[in-house]
C-alpha cells in the first residue's frame, strides 16, 4: 500500500530527480551530437592547418566590409512583405486552389540558386518575359536586376513564401471567440489588425526573422551573381575563396567563427522577443467570424495581394518549366546517371531529415522539461537557440572539418554519405527546432498536469499527447528539410566522385559541360522530385 | 414584443434548428437543454455569428436578419476568451465604448460606472492573465454594460465559477437587469440555480423548443419525458434560498 | 523504342545489385587512381572515352576521382597529404602549378620532353600538359555586328557590347582575366578596370552561371574561352556564337598532369601520362574537353575548330608570377571594381 503510493507520488512530482536525468538526456545527446560536428570540424581543420596569426584577419580591412546591410534589408522586407501575405491567406482561408498555392509556397527555397536566378533572369532580364512584352507594345524598359534590387528580389523570391508558411499559423493561435467578440464589438480590419492579429503573430516574428535573416546573411551565390559586382559581397564569398583558392582552411574557419559569432550576437539581441511559447493549437484557421471578410476594399486587397505572390513566385517557377519541356527530355531520363543521383539524392533527403528531426526532438523535450519542471527558462532558450543557429556555420565549413576527420579515420568511402547527411541535418535544423519547440511548449502548458496525473511519460506520452501536437508543423518542416537536402549541392559537391553524383551535382556538371538544355531538364525533374517529396512528407506525417 | 424569432431554421450538415421564441423586453429568459441541443447555435444567431437560412429574427421590431453583429443591439458573453489577454481590464471594458478606444468625457463616465458596478475599479489596470476567473467575467460583463446594448446574451459565462461567485455573478446580473431595463438570455445547465432571476426558462431539445414557461413551473411539472430525464439529473443542485 | 527503354531499365536495376554486392571484391587487377575535376570526367568529358581505352591498354582498372575543378582537386590534394590514394592528378593549370609544386608531394615525370613535339615550349620536370586552351570573349553574333577587336577597344569604347564575366576569387576563367587585364594593361590594371566596370552586366561565382546568363541574353558578350564556339557549331550545329579575337593575344591556360610520390606504382603513372599524351587520346580532347591538344598531332582539328579563331599571340605569367602576386592583384581589382 505504501510502496504504491509512493510510486503514485513520484509519477506526479514530475521534478523528481529520476525523471530529470531522462528527461535531460535526449537533449543532452543532441546538443553533444550538434557541438560534436560543428566544433569537432572546426577543430579538425585547426588541427591540419593551425591559424597562424588569427588577429590578423579582423585586421583586413576587407572583413570590415563584407559585413553589409544587405541581410538585414532582403530579411526585412521578406517578412515584411509575408506579413500581409498571410493576413491576406489567413481571412481568406477557403477559396478553389488555396491549398495548391499554400503547399507550392514551399518551392522557391528548395530551388537550386542557379535554377531560380534563370527563371528570374527568365522574366525579369533583357530578353525576359517583361522587356519581351513591353518591347512587342513598343516600349523599352531597363529593369535593375542587378544591384541591391536583383540581391532583394531574388531574396524575396526564396523567403517570402518560406515566410509565410512559418507565419501562417500564428493565426491559429486566435481563439474563435475573439473573432465573435470583435464583430459583435464592430471593429474594423485595422483595429482587428491591433488588437487580435498582431499580438497573436508578432510573437511569431522574432523566431522568422532570424531564420530568413541567417539565410540571406550567408547566401552568396545570388548576392554575387545578381549583386552585379564585388560590392556585395558577403562574408561566405571570403569564406569559399579562403578555403578553395588561397588553400588556407585555417583562415576560412576563422571566417567561419566570426561569422558564427556575429550571428549569435544578433540572435542573442532577437531572443529577448523570442517566446518560445506561441503557436499554433492545432486547430484550422477559422476565418468565418471575421467581422471584416465583406469588406470590399479588404476583399480586393487581399486577391490582388494573393495573386500578386502567386504571379512573382510562379511565374519564374513557370519560366523554367516551360525552358525544361522544350529540352531533350528522352535523352536525359534514359539516362542511368540521372536515376542513380536521385537515388542518392533520396538516401541524402531521408537520412537527414531523420537525423534532424532526431536532433530536434532531444533539444526541443530537454528545453521544455528545463522550462517547465526546473524552471530555468533561460537555459532552456539557449538549447533551442543552439539548435537554430547551425546555419550560422557554413556547410562548406562544416563538410570539410568532416571530410578531414574521415580522411584520418580512413573511412572516406563508407562515411562520405553519412557525412553528407550531417551536414545536410544541421542546415535543416533551424525550421525543424522553430515548429517543434513552441508546439511542444504549448502541449506541456496545457497537459503536464494532465499527463503526470495519469501516469504518462516518456514515450507513451510523447505517443498519446505531444505526437499529435507536433505532427502538423513537423510535417510542414521535415518536408521543407527533406526537398533543401534533396536539392542540396554545396556538401555533396565537396565529396563528389565518380559515379556518386547527387541530381543537383548533376545538373551542375551538364551545365559545365555546355549542356544547358540538359540541365533545364534536370532542373525540372529535380523541382518536382522535391516538391514530390516535400508533398509526401507533409501530407504523410502531418496528415 | 421586444425579440421575435419567426420559424428560424438553420441546418448544419444533418442537424436542423427550427425555433419560434418570443420575448418581452426587461424580460430574463432561461435557456436549457442537453449538449448539443443548439443552444448556442440560437444565442449565435441572434447575435449574428450565423445567419438562418429561414424565418426572421426581429428586435424591437426591425428583422435584424442581415445586420452583422455589431449593428445589432445585441451582446454575448462567452464562455471564456471573453477578453483579450494583452489589454488591461480597463482597456478591454473601455472597448466596449469605442473600439478604438477614443474616450471621452462621457465614455469614462460610463466605464467607471460599470466598472464600479462590477467592483473593478481596484484592479482596472492589471492583465486578465492575474486576475480570477470570477474578475475576469465581470470585467467582460462590465464591457457588456458599457455597449448600451438592451439585448444580453450569456453563453455559460459563469459554469466555470464556484457557487457563491456564480451566486453573485447572477445576482448582479439581475440588478444590472432591472436598472437597465435589459433583456437576458442565459444558457445554463443549472435552472434551479438560475430560477430566481429568470422568470421563464425554454427547454431545448435536438434542436427544437420543447417546452416554454415560468421557470418554477416547468421544473416542477415538466411535460415531455426529454425534460423529465434532463431535469433528473440537475435536481441535485437545487439550491432554494438566493 | 521498347528495346533500349528495357535495357535501361535492366542497367539500372543491374546497378543496384552492383551496389549491393560493392561490398564483394573485384577483380585482383591494380588499380591506377587519378584525380581530375568533374567535367574531365562527366559523361560528356573524355574521361568516360579515355577509362576502356587505356585499361585495355595496361590492363589495369583506372579509376577517376572527380573533384568540382582543379582548384577543388588541389584542395583536396592538401588535405589528404601523404595519406592520399591519389597516383596521379590530371587537370590543374597553370596558375595553380606553383601551389602544388610546394606541397612536396608531385614528382618529376622523368619523360623525355624533346622527343614530344608540344604546342606551347615546354620543359618542366614535373607537369605534363595535356591539352591547352585561351580565355576569349564569346558573343552573340545576333546582337554584336562587330566586336571588339583588342582587349584596349573593349576597355576604352564606351560603345563596345556589355559583358558578363566571373569572379577571380571564385573561379579559374575569372582569375584567367584578372592575369589577362594585367598582362595587357600591366600597372595601369586599375583605371583599365575602372573603364571597363559600367559595362560588366555582372560578376558570377562561377563559368556556369556566366555563360548561362549570357544564353538567357542577358549581355551580349561573356567572358570564356576560344573554344566555345567550336561546341555550338559542332554539337549544336550554329554558327551563332563566335569569338572575339583580339590584337594583343589572348591568354594561355595550359592543363596538366602529375604524378604523386606516395603512388605505389609510379611506371603505371608514368604509363598514364605518356598515354595523355598520344595521339589517341590527344585527338578526342577537342570535342570531348572542349580543349586544344597540348601535342602537335598529324590530324587537323575537327571542323568546328575554325582558324581564325586561334590566337596570334599567346599571353601568359610564370606560375611563380601568378602565385606570387594574385592575391594583391586581386585586392587591386576588388578596389578598382567595386562601387
Amino acid at each position: 500500500m505504501d510502496q504504491a503510493l509512493a510510486s503514485r507520488g513520484r509519477t506526479v512530482n514530475v521534478r523528481s530527480a529520476q525523471t530529470g536525468v531522462w528527461a535531460l538526456l535526449p537533449g543532452a545527446l543532441s546538443l553533444a551530437v550538434l557541438l560534436t560536428l560543428m566544433g569537432g570540424a572546426l577543430a579538425a581543420i585547426f588541427s591540419v592547418a593551425p591559424p597562424i596569426r588569427p588577429m590578423a584577419i579582423l585586421q583586413d580591412p576587407y572583413i570590415g566590409k563584407v559585413v553589409r546591410w544587405q541581410a538585414i534589408l532582403s530579411a526585412t522586407l521578406s517578412v515584411g512583405l509575408a506579413l500581409p501575405v498571410a493576413r491576406a491567406l489567413a481571412r481568406r482561408d477557403q477559396f478553389p486552389g488555396r491549398t495548391l498555392l499554400v503547399t507550392f509556397l514551399g518551392l522557391p527555397v528548395v530551388m537550386p540558386v542557379i535554377v531560380a536566378v534563370l527563371g528570374l533572369v527568365a522574366v525579369y532580364g533583357k530578353s525576359g518575359l517583361i522587356n519581351t512584352w513591353v518591347a512587342y507594345l513598343g516600349g523599352e524598359i531597363t529593369l535593375p536586376l542587378y544591384g541591391l534590387t536583383g540581391i532583394l528580389m531574388a531574396h524575396v523570391f526564396f523567403n517570402l513564401p518560406l515566410a509565410v508558411r512559418l507565419l501562417l499559423p500564428a493565426w491559429q493561435t486566435i481563439p474563435e471567440e475573439s473573432w465573435k467578440l470583435a464583430s459583435s464589438l464592430g471593429l474594423s480590419s485595422r483595429l482587428l489588425l491591433r488588437l487580435i492579429e498582431w499580438p497573436a503573430v508578432s510573437p511569431f516574428l522574432p523566431g522568422v526573422c532570424l531564420i530568413v535573416f541567417l539565410l540571406c546573411f550567408t547566401s552568396f551565390a545570388v548576392v554575387l551573381t545578381l549583386g552585379g559586382g564585388p560590392a556585395s559581397t558577403t562574408i561566405e564569398v571570403a569564406i569559399y575563396q579562403s578555403l578553395r583558392y588561397d588553400f588556407d582552411p585555417a583562415q576560412a574557419a576563422m571566417l567561419a567563427l566570426i561569422q558564427f559569432v556575429l550571428c549569435t550576437s544578433i540572435a542573442l539581441i532577437l531572443i529577448k522577443w523570442i517566446p518560445v511559447l506561441a503557436n499554433s493549437s492545432g486547430r484550422r484557421i477559422d476565418a468565418r467570424h471575421r467581422p471584416d471578410l465583406k469588406n470590399p476594399i479588404g476583399r480586393t486587397v487581399d486577391i490582388t495581394l494573393i495573386l500578386t505572390t502567386a504571379c512573382f513566385l510562379f511565374i519564374p517557377v513557370l519560366a523554367v518549366f516551360t525552358q525544361g519541356i522544350r529540352g531533350p527530355i528522352t535523352s536525359v531520363i534514359s539516362n542511368p546517371d540521372l536515376w542513380w543521383a536521385v537515388l542518392r539524392s533520396l538516401l541524402i533527403a531521408l537520412g537527414a531529415t531523420a537525423t534532424a528531426c532526431g536532433l530536434a526532438l532531444g533539444l526541443a523535450l530537454s528545453a521544455r522539461f528545463l522550462r517547465f519542471s526546473l524552471r530555468m527558462h533561460r537555459v532552456s532558450e539557449i538549447l533551442i537557440l543552439m539548435g537554430s543557429l547551425s546555419l550560422a556555420i557554413p556547410a562548406m565549413i562544416i563538410g570539410t572539418g568532416l571530410f578531414i576527420v574521415l580522411l584520418q579515420a580512413g573511412a572516406l568511402d563508407r562515411g562520405t554519405l553519412l557525412v553528407i547527411c550531417a551536414v545536410n541535418a544541421l542546415m535543416i535544423l533551424p525550421y525543424l527546432i522553430r515548429s517543434i519547440a513552441p508546439t511542444l511548449m504549448r502541449s506541456a502548458q496545457q497537459y503536464d498536469q494532465l499527463c503526470a496525473q495519469l501516469g504518462l511519460r516518456g514515450w507513451p506520452r510523447f505517443r498519446v499527447v505531444d505526437w499529435p501536437a507536433i505532427r502538423r508543423p513537423i510535417g510542414f518542416s521535415l518536408g521543407l528539410g527533406g526537398a533543401l537536402s534533396f536539392g542540396d549541392m554545396g556538401v555533396a559537391a565537396l565529396f563528389d566522385t565518380q559515379g556518386d553524383t547527387t541530381l543537383p551535382v548533376l545538373l551542375f556538371h551538364q551545365m559545365g559541360a555546355y549542356r544547358f538544355d540538359e540541365a533545364s531538364v534536370t532542373a525540372v525533374i529535380l523541382m518536382l522530385l522535391s516538391v514530390s517529396l516535400f508533398w509526401l512528407i507533409d501530407r504523410s506525417i502531418g496528415r | 414584443m421586444f425579440l421575435k424569432l419567426d420559424d428560424v431554421e438553420f441546418s448544419l450538415g444533418q442537424w436542423r434548428l427550427q425555433v419560434s421564441l418570443c420575448l418581452e423586453q426587461g424580460q430574463c429568459l432561461a435557456l436549457i437543454g442537453p449538449s448539443g441541443a443548439g443552444k448556442s447555435t440560437l444565442l449565435s444567431l441572434i447575435a449574428g455569428f450565423e445567419t438562418p437560412s429561414r424565418g426572421s429574427i426581429r428586435i424591437n421590431g426591425d428583422t435584424v436578419n442581415q445586420l452583422d453583429p455589431a449593428s445589432r443591439p445585441v451582446t454575448m458573453m462567452f464562455q471564456e476568451n471573453n477578453l483579450f489577454n494583452h489589454l488591461s481590464l480597463y482597456d478591454n471594458i473601455a472597448l466596449g465604448c469605442h473600439p478604438g478606444l477614443k474616450l471621452n468625457s462621457s465614455d469614462k463616465d460610463r466605464i467607471h460606472i460599470a466598472m464600479t458596478a462590477t467592483e473593478l475599479t481596484a484592479i482596472a489596470t492589471r492583465l486578465p492573465a492575474d486576475v480570477s476567473g470570477g474578475e475576469r467575467q465581470r470585467a467582460a460583463l462590465a464591457r457588456c454594460l458599457v455597449q448600451h446594448r438592451p439585448l444580453l446574451l450569456l453563453d455559460e459565462p459563469f459554469a466555470s465559477l464556484d457557487p457563491r461567485l456564480r451566486h453573485q455573478m447572477h445576482a448582479l446580473v439581475d440588478s444590472l437587469r432591472k436598472a437597465n431595463e435589459l433583456t437576458v438570455i442565459v444558457v445554463t445547465h443549472l435552472p434551479t440555480e438560475i430560477s430566481p432571476l429568470a422568470g421563464t426558462t425554454a427547454f431545448m431539445h435536438d434542436g427544437r423548443l420543447l417546452e416554454y414557461g415560468p421557470t418554477a413551473e416547468l421544473l416542477a411539472k415538466p411535460q415531455h419525458a426529454e425534460l423529465t430525464r434532463y431535469l433528473k439529473f440537475t435536481q441535485a443542485h437545487y439550491t432554494p434560498d438566493f | 523504342m521498347m528495346l533500349p527503354r528495357l535495357s535501361h531499365t535492366w542497367s539500372f536495376l543491374s546497378g543496384v545489385l552492383l551496389l549491393i554486392a560493392a561490398a564483394a571484391s573485384r577483380a585482383d587487377v591494380p588499380t591506377l587512381t587519378v584525380y581530375t575535376y568533374s567535367s574531365f570526367a562527366s559523361d560528356w568529358g573524355p574521361g568516360p572515352l579515355i577509362e576502356p581505352a587505356y585499361e585495355a591498354h595496361c590492363g589495369c582498372d583506372l579509376k577517376f576521382v572527380a573533384l568540382e575543378d582543379g582548384a577543388a582537386l588541389l584542395g583536396r590534394l592538401k588535405l589528404e597529404g601523404a595519406g592520399t590514394s591519389a597516383d596521379v592528378i590530371l587537370g590543374l593549370d597553370t596558375s595553380l602549378t606553383r601551389e602544388a609544386m610546394d606541397t612536396g608531394l608531385l614528382m618529376p615525370h622523368d619523360i623525355d620532353l624533346q622527343t614530344i613535339a608540344f604546342a606551347t615550349p615546354w620543359n618542366d620536370p614535373v607537369f605534363v600538359p595535356f591539352d591547352l586552351g585561351y580565355f576569349g570573349f564569346v558573343y552573340d553574333s545576333e546582337s554584336v555586328g562587330t566586336p571588339p577587336a583588342s582587349l584596349k577597344e573593349l576597355v576604352d569604347n564606351p560603345d563596345s557590347p556589355p559583358i558578363i564575366i566571373q569572379d577571380p576569387r571564385t573561379s579559374t576563367p575569372g582569375l584567367g582575366l584578372l592575369l589577362w587585364m594585367r598582362s595587357v594593361f600591366g600597372d595601369e590594371e586599375m583605371a583599365a578596370w575602372a573603364r571597363l566596370s559600367p559595362r560588366i552586366v555582372t560578376v558570377t561565382k562561377g563559368w556556369s552561371e556566366a555563360y548561362g546568363l549570357f544564353l538567357e541574353g542577358e549581355a551580349p558578350m561573356v567572358l570564356s574561352y576560344t573554344t566555345s564556339p567550336a561546341y555550338h557549331r559542332h554539337v549544336e550545329n550554329t554558327d551563332r556564337f563566335k569569338v572575339a579575337m583580339f590584337d594583343e593575344g589572348h591568354y594561355q591556360q595550359v592543363e596538366v598532369a602529375a604524378r604523386v610520390t606516395t603512388s605505389a606504382q609510379p611506371e603505371r603513372a608514368q604509363d598514364f601520362l605518356r598515354f595523355m599524351l598520344s595521339d589517341a587520346v590527344q585527338q578526342l580532347l577537342p570535342t570531348t574537353n572542349w580543349m586544344l591538344p597540348a601535342v602537335r598531332t598529324n590530324q587537323a582539328l575537327p571542323e568546328a575548330f575554325l582558324e581564325a579563331e586561334l590566337p596570334m599571340r599567346v599571353l601568359s605569367f610564370t606560375p611563380d608570377d601568378v602565385k606570387m602576386n594574385r592575391k594583391e592583384w586581386i585586392k587591386r581589382w576588388l578596389a578598382a571594381v567595386e562601387r
